[in-house]
């Protein structure tokens, strides 16, 4: 898919995101114990911690840049890649694991070349895993763009997967 | 008056004036004075030859951390006795310190065995290690210079002020990072130096241009590689 | 406006005259169709069960004569999607939102029972119409879970209707702060979080803190891989949370109150977010509480995905704004924790306990349980057993009724090997202890712990080497990073297990897990550290012939771990299909039509799909 942009688009597109994380950043000035729920508005806007969005956070709240970078990378609700276009969330909770959750993060490596916390090459689909979903009777589960599918095996993933473009 | 121990060679008789507020604690068998408001260590350091708290991750500059144990001693409380940090540890009348029992010194050299298989070739670890009966840890071993004491970016917070590097990630890929893992530090540094001043193992050095070379990350991890090739790539194009 | 002041109740009397006209206003006998609307049935389908209903209901012009409800979570996940028609409390499960045409024409304006969506107790093969009559609810003592299936969590109203708020207005007006203290004490609970530590000491320690700003806390971020009972509280009954919190904040003197839940509870947020707003509505929360002159608030906070930040010190720096690193305890948090000052974290189960404890009192409390661990606790019950779910039962209930009686025994007629409890923290427990009694203190003489009430059975599919490795992974990736013993620890723990697993690895390998354990837990700044050799300590103690087998013999007697287990195809059964054959994505079996297929072991990569995708069994795990 090829994005073709002039120069004023591109222009517009910055502005709109420079104004996007100043009216997040405006809610939370003068609290920098929000600082958390701050990242997570901006993570949920843009689907990852855009450097330059750290950086305003940094200067606007009045907390050392090197401080914001450690929540950024402490937590696992924040990346600094941008995130693929679906999210597939793998239950690793100890159910799922004992009715072999393992096997379709095997099955993920070796079709997707897709490690936990990563990304594919074409940005399809981003892997996370989650400590229990609280769905443990259905287990294994994988959660795909919020929707929740149960009794997963590597098979099902396969037939799951293939209608996510 | 009361006999108290102001070294390992000398006891000396003091007596208790009106309005006092010193601390009466025993370290391994031996009585000592101490102001109140202080922790274990610090009354074990100020008392040359009692007690025996190795530490690496203490300095007296910067606020204790408690992150590498082995400034862990054994404290008595009643019948049972428990293991504290020293370095953090606040002294209270009364207490009963052991600092160099069996289990702590067991608990020691596994750290110690741990630290070793981190840092095989920090010399500093091997004569400590040493000390314990480490020699060659029964691990694989590594090759990083970095402790994680958290010293240098605790000096640059508190003495400094200025907070131009900070601990990133968790766990065992948690590392010693200026943002956005650019090296160069052009942010926030100054140069003053003091976080190699401060670290124990030399994994931190000044570079050719007076800034702080960082220690490199050893342990594969795939959002780190892409940021160092992304910082490096920013550099080159400098 | 005229309509929100008058929401607004000003005193306990106003409050009484309220619930009044709510109960008044319902229609006891009034068909009413609830449906579990929890993230677990959910995840089995329940929103297409509940749009089903409110289509068939619209299209029927049913409004007026039925009510539907969507309910918290009552607890027997497996049988998910629940519908209860009450007042008979008639009981569906495995509902398909193809079965409501029927259960409405049926059930609903007919009264006849659809016997196929009944559940059939597999014991007596008898078929069950009532809910209360269901084996497993009926073995259970459902003191706080019981209400999640009679309320919509987004209503205050229905939380009123059921005597909600109402241990609160005792409080304010006929108890002193010490008397709450006291009353707590005399109750005998202990936190419900982990730690087990006693509820009313807590609380005293913090009333008697010095300082004017306390502050109270909910600690929500469940994050023992097999827990949910937290979730289904704070998504199923978050009023009874934010009372308990009330009620805690006017025993110690607090004004600010935090909720902290874990990012991954999206539903348990909105419904806190959604009580806590109605709450201030009616008065019963904010400024002058009923009247009483008490002021208190709650702020919901999320975690940023870290186990860590269930740890109390590391929960609070969070709450700061920093990243969750716990700091050392010597100074307890009820003298100074967040920001320094006196502060009272209590778990979500622990805080719905106390207005429970306040309306039907101590001495009524007490009664259950046991002489060390009083009251009823909620466990998750999950992993081999064919009654997966949430499951509250008093203390002192012995493993072996909660798995068998309550949990239905194992599926598919398998043996049972281990049930760990307390999750990454506790450990796991073998056959000859299943007659101990499920008590704080006897779980910890077998080395094993409470903990938040995770359980999780396993069977003899199940390797003892892999749990261990899975409980140490999963805390190696959790670990914080502060403390040498805790990160170069699990670390180091993780290699030699995954040599186990893979037949790599010599007996003095044992000796250095032991070894690593007991620095574990002298040298560690913080529980995650000092409790996590746990489930490699039980299981060395009790499975060590495992732990040989797969060093001694590289063999794995459960069949689990990968490279010590072979795929082979059994030449009886196999019907010649294909099937595996174009599963295998190495390319490893071959054979033609009808004829038995051989797998190459040379090219196996023990992936199982072939064992997967065949229908005659023919694939024999080894």
């Amino acid at each position: 898919m090829e994005l073709v942009l002039d120069v004023p688009q591109i222009q517009a597109l910055i502005e709109s995101y420079t104004e996007k994380v100043d009216s997040l950043i405006e809610s939370y000035v003068d609290r920098k114990e929000l600082l958390i729920s701050l990242l997570q508005d901006i993570q949920a806007e843009f689907n990852y911690l855009p450097r330059d969005a750290l950086v305003k956070v940094a200067q606007k709240m009045d907390i050392p840049l090197s401080q914001v970078f450690s929540v950024a990378t402490f937590f696992r609700a924040f990346t600094l890649k941008p995130r693929g276009r679906h999210l597939v969330t793998t239950c690793l909770g100890t159910a799922c694991h004992v009715r072999g959750a393992q096997r379709i993060l095997d099955k993920l490596e070796r079709d997707h070349n897709l490690e936990p916390g990563g990304t594919t090459e074409d940005s399809r689909f981003t892997l996370e895993t989650v400590n229990c979903l609280g769905c443990c009777a259905m287990g294994p589960v994988v959660v795909v763009d919020g929707k929740y599918e149960s009794q997963v095996n590597p098979d099902k993933l396969d037939r799951i997967l293939r209608t996510y473009k | 008056m009361a006999k108290v121990w102001i070294n390992a060679q000398t006891q000396v008789e003091v007596a208790d004036y009106p309005g006092m507020r010193a601390v009466h604690l025993t370290i391994d068998g031996k009585n000592v004075r101490a102001l109140p408001g202080q922790t274990i260590l610090e009354v074990v350091n100020s008392h040359p030859g009692i007690g025996n708290v190795p530490a690496l991750c203490y300095h007296p500059a910067v606020k204790p951390y408690g992150a590498c144990r082995l400034c862990t001693v054994e404290i008595e409380e009643g019948t049972r006795s428990r293991f504290v940090a020293a370095c953090l540890y606040p002294i209270r009348e009364g207490l009963v310190v052991k600092t160099d029992t069996e289990r702590v010194r067991k608990l020691r050299q596994g750290i110690l065995e741990l630290l070793l298989a981190r840092c095989p070739n920090v010399k500093m670890l091997q004569d400590l290690a040493k000390e314990y009966g480490v020699e060659q840890p029964r691990y694989a071993l590594g090759d990083q210079a970095c402790i994680l004491c958290g010293l240098c970016v605790r000096a640059c917070q508190e003495i400094i002020g200025r907070s131009a590097i900070s601990l990133v990630n968790r766990g065992i890929y948690r590392e010693i990072a200026a943002p956005f893992y650019a090296y160069e530090l052009s942010e926030g540094c100054i140069g003053c130096g003091d976080c190699v001043y401060v670290c124990p193992t030399g994994a931190i050095y000044l570079g050719p241009d007076g800034k702080p070379v960082l220690p490199k990350v050893k342990i594969p991890y795939p959002e780190v590689e892409a940021m160092m090739r992304e910082a490096t790539a920013a550099a080159s194009r400098r | 406006m005229v309509e929100l002041l008058q929401k607004r109740l000003r005193s306990p009397s106003e409050l009484e005259s309220r619930r009044q006209s709510i109960v008044q206003k319902r229609d006891p006998n009034r068909l009413c169709i609830t449906v579990c609307a929890g993230t677990g049935c959910r995840a089995s389908g329940a929103e297409a069960v509940i749009e089903a209903f409110k289509d068939e209901i619209e299209r029927r012009e049913i409004q007026l004569d039925v009510e539907l409800k969507e309910t918290g979570c009552p607890g027997f996940c497996e049988r998910g999607p629940l519908v209860v028609i009450r007042p008979k409390r008639i009981f569906y499960q495995r509902v398909k939102p193809e079965d409501i045409p029927e259960i409405i024409s049926e059930t609903v304006l007919n009264g006849t029972i659809i016997d196929r969506l009944l559940y059939v107790d597999p014991a007596t093969n008898e078929k069950i119409v009532y809910e209360p009559d269901v084996p497993f609810y009926k073995k259970q003592t459902q003191n706080i879970l019981g209400a999640n299936s009679a309320i919509d969590p987004t209503q205050i109203d229905d939380y009123i209707a059921i005597g909600g708020y109402s241990a609160l207005s005792k409080v304010l007006f006929h108890m002193s702060s010490e008397e709450v203290v006291a009353e707590i004490k005399r109750s005998g609970l202990r936190g419900r979080g982990g730690g087990g530590f006693p509820t009313g000491r807590k609380w005293e320690s913090c009333l008697h803190a010095e300082g004017d700003v306390k502050y109270v806390i909910c600690n929500a971020d469940e994050g023992d891989p097999g827990s949910f009972q937290d979730r289904a509280i704070l998504e199923g009954n978050p009023h009874s949370v934010v009372e308990g919190m009330i009620i805690g904040a006017y025993a110690i003197g607090s004004h600010q109150g935090y909720i902290y839940v874990r990012n991954e509870y999206p539903m348990a947020v909105r419904h806190a977010r959604i009580a806590i707003e109605e709450a201030m509505d009616y008065g019963l929360l904010g400024k002058d509480i009923l009247g009483s002159g008490f002021d208190f608030t709650v702020s919901i906070s999320r975690g940023g995905g870290a186990f860590v930040c269930g740890e109390s010190s590391a929960l609070m720096a969070s709450l700061e704004g920093k990243i969750g690193e716990p700091k050392a305890k010597y100074v307890h948090m009820s003298e100074k924790g967040l920001w320094d000052k006196p502060s009272l974290l209590n778990n979500v189960k622990t805080w719905a306990n106390v207005p429970l404890i306040i309306n039907k009192g101590a001495e009524w409390y007490s009664q259950i349980g046991t002489a060390g661990s009083k009251g009823t606790m909620i466990f998750a019950l999950v992993g081999k057993i064919n009654n997966t779910g949430l499951v509250e039962v008093p203390m002192g209930i012995t493993l072996r009724e909660m798995i068998y009686d309550i949990g239905g025994g194992i599926p598919g007629g398998k043996k049972f090997k281990a049930v760990q409890t307390g999750g990454p923290s506790g450990g796991c427990i073998p056959e000859q202890y299943l007659d101990t009694p499920v008590d704080f203190d006897e779980l910890t003489k077998l080395g094993s712990m409470m903990g938040s009430g995770g359980m999780i059975v396993m069977d003899e599919d199940t390797c003892m080497v892999d749990v261990a490795k899975y409980f140490v992974n999963f805390l190696e990736g959790e670990s914080c990073g502060k403390c040498v013993p805790c990160r170069e620890g699990l670390h180091r723990m993780g290699e030699i297990l995954s040599d186990i697993t893979r037949g790599q690895a010599g007996m003095e390998d044992l000796d250095l897990l032991e070894d690593l354990a007991g620095t574990l837990r002298d040298g560690s700044l913080c529980a995650l550290g000092t409790t996590a050799a746990n489930p490699v300590l039980t299981t060395l103690r009790y499975f060590r012939d495992e732990y040989v087998a797969h060093i001694e013999q590289k063999r794995c007697p459960a069949g689990v771990c990968r490279e010590l287990i072979q795929y082979s195809i059994d030449p009886e059964k196999c019907e010649g299909c294909l099937r595996c054959l174009r599963a295998c994505p190495t390319e490893a079996v071959s054979g033609e039509k009808r004829k038995p297929h051989t797998i190459d072991q040379s090219k196996c990569i023990k992936c199982g799909a072939c064992f997967d995708v065949c229908k005659f069994g023919a694939v024999i795990k080894r």
